[in-house]
């Protein structure tokens, strides 16, 4: 059981297990229950998860068996060639890049890594990228314009590291400058919360024509944790934050701030991975194929991404505070 | 009452006025007025105490010639947000009334040394001059307004970050300014960025520190991530000087430090290299 939450389907578990085993020892009428009861576990998973609190979406998110910006390359991708460096004073593991290919379709794939295996994750400090990977970012975000690709970034992470070496080397400049340049290039950019949005470090390479969302990902100004400590003076009233915050997909589809929800399987990524991963491939295949044929180019096309996110929190008299 | 309570009644001391200001920094004892003269710095170690919007208008251009505009974009609480201390609504309305400003930050035109600029100034005292969507609104709406006619964009920074309570929408702000800027450098217009205690979180990681030109106070804390969750994290003291606009300095992330009452003069020193 992965999570708390998961506890109602446990009795049914149980039982699917107890008559698999019971199948394996070559009883019979153990292989037509369980189908009866997998359909019934399906069902109950499906409205459980339909059923989740911001809280409990935050913990699914968070999940370290969502697949990984690495995983997405090498499962999703026809062809990936990583990039490394960021031609200044270092290679940041915690952001991944290179060319990738899907069929026909060449693009540039971003995406923070937060890895598999404790030695790689400890590596590549959680996801929680330094200025270096928010450089590396940049750069191959110019070589893609100048090579004509569309960028794709996968967003998971809890947010910038907050590291002395990242606050000497200008972790602040350099994802304001990510932003800047995002905001300036002339190709299409494709930005997918797979699975935590952390903040300004998240933003750091979501500024997109599109951006779209994992059905159980979130994205937020702050953690609910470092909010409710903040907001509430305790940590532990995060439950409320993460309420509070509007955090969830569908809230940021209400918002405005994303366009798109791209479904999850049955039961969120971390239980079927290779289904997950196989329904990004094609949310980026749909979106690329629409976003090339259909955007502006050049000027007018950074000239509509300003206006997408002037668009946010446009100032609406009716919706002012009453002083 | 019998006499003995009256005696304990405390004494009436509000026919002393308070003549003397206690610097933070050093605890010196400085009389107010000379302390306001010298610009709010103290004369003893020169720490430079936070100015609100409005003091630090007066200070940077010329007299008469300020002229705000954007008053009319005010709070908003898109997420119906609510604390352990009520609802955002009235905190932010009651900052409103408070302070006279319309949001965390002040924007108009007016002339430094002859020279009409536009001007954007952060006021740390307004929920901590936390970036939010009416902030984002106004700082963006100052940015076109440069770029409408023609003039040099000077940003003054005062802030802990983004507004929590305005969620995610706070965090697009970042977005939206850094957009609006992109638009300025297209326009080839210069922007002075000016860094004042503090400048951290968000603003830090949007448009603060990308300045033509990034000026600093002295002694001003600059940086993304707090002190502790830093030291939390790597488990380990930082250097009493971590984040200050020296260590800026000398990390090649502000173009100078300048004292606060050389501000106006450099500035316009600046400014007459392009906007002349």
């Amino acid at each position: 059981m992965d999570f708390d939450f998961e506890k109602p389907l446990q009795p049914l578990r149980d039982k699917i297990d107890a008559l698999v085993a019971k199948s394996r020892r070559g009883d019979p009428t153990a292989e037509a229950a369980l189908a009866g009861l997998r359909k019934q576990l399906a069902k109950e998973s499906a409205s459980l998860y339909a059923r989740l609190t911001p809280w409990e979406t935050v913990q699914v998110a968070r999940h370290p068996g969502r697949p990984t910006a690495r995983q997405y390359a090498e499962k999703m991708c026809d062809e990936f060639v990583e990039l490394h460096g960021d031609r200044v004073c270092a290679d940041d593991p915690a952001i991944l890049g290179g060319l990738a290919r899907i069929g026909k379709t060449r693009f540039l794939l971003l995406g923070h890594q937060k890895g598999t295996t404790t030695e790689e994750r400890i590596a590549c400090r959680f996801g929680m990228a330094n200025p270096d990977g928010y450089r590396k970012a940049d750069r191959l975000m110019k070589l893609a314009e100048k090579w004509g690709l569309p960028v794709v970034t996968l967003v998971d992470t809890a947010g910038a590291y907050p590291g002395l070496e990242a606050e000497a080397r200008g972790q602040g400049e350099a994802i304001g400058r990510s932003l800047l340049v995002m905001a300036g290039l002339k190709t299409p950019i494709l930005s997918i919360v797979t699975g935590e949005g952390g903040s300004g470090g998240a933003l750091g390479i979501a500024l997109g024509d599109r951006v779209l969302m994992l059905q159980f990902a979130v994205y937020s100004v702050i953690s609910p944790e470092g909010c409710a400590s903040i907001l509430w003076r305790d940590g532990a009233k995060a439950p409320e934050a993460a309420a509070a915050l509007r955090i969830t997909a569908k809230d940021l589809l209400r918002l405005g701030v994303v366009d798109g929800i791209v479904p999850e399987p049955e039961g969120a990524a971390h239980a079927n991975p290779d289904r997950a991963i196989a329904l990004v491939r094609k949310a980026i295949l749909d979106n690329l194929a629409d976003m090339m044929a259909n955007a502006p180019v050049g000027d007018r096309l950074v000239e509509e991404r300003f206006r997408k996110f002037s668009a946010m929190g446009k100032f609406d008299p009716k919706k002012a505070v009453k002083a | 009452m019998g006499w003995f309570t009256k005696t304990t009644e405390p004494r009436e001391q509000a026919a002393l006025p308070d003549l003397w200001h206690v610097c933070p920094a050093c605890q010196a004892h400085v009389f107010k007025d000379e302390w306001e003269a010298a610009l709010k710095v103290c004369p003893k170690c020169g720490h430079h105490d936070r100015l609100s919007a409005r003091e630090r208008i007066g200070l940077l251009v010329d007299p008469g010639s300020f002229r705000e505009f954007g008053t009319e974009i005010l709070p908003s609480d898109p997420l119906g947000f609510s604390d352990a201390k009520g609802p955002y609504a009235a905190k932010a309305a009651a900052a409103v009334k408070k302070l006279g400003t319309s949001e965390s930050v002040v924007v108009g035109s007016g002339n430094v040394e002859g020279t009409r600029v536009v001007l954007a100034v952060m006021d740390f005292r307004f929920l901590g001059g936390s970036l939010s969507t009416g902030c984002g609104e106004k700082i963006a709406l100052a940015i076109q307004h440069a770029i409408d006619f023609n003039r040099a964009f000077v940003m003054v920074s005062a802030s802990g970050g983004a507004r929590m309570h305005e969620g995610i929408l706070s965090l697009m702000q970042m977005a939206k300014t850094c957009a609006a800027l992109q638009r300025l450098e297209r326009a080839g217009l210069p922007y002075v960025s000016i860094l004042t205690d503090p400048t951290t979180g968000g603003v830090s990681a949007s448009y603060a520190l990308l300045g033509d030109v990034n000026l600093a106070e002295p002694g001003t804390l600059i940086g993304f991530a707090g002190r502790r969750v830093i030291e939390t994290t790597i488990k380990q003291k930082l250097p009493d000087d971590f984040q200050t606009a020296e260590y800026q300095l000398e990390h090649g992330f502000v173009d100078a430090i300048v004292p606060r009452k050389e501000l106006k003069a450099r500035l316009a020193q600046l400014l007459a290299f392009r906007m002349k």
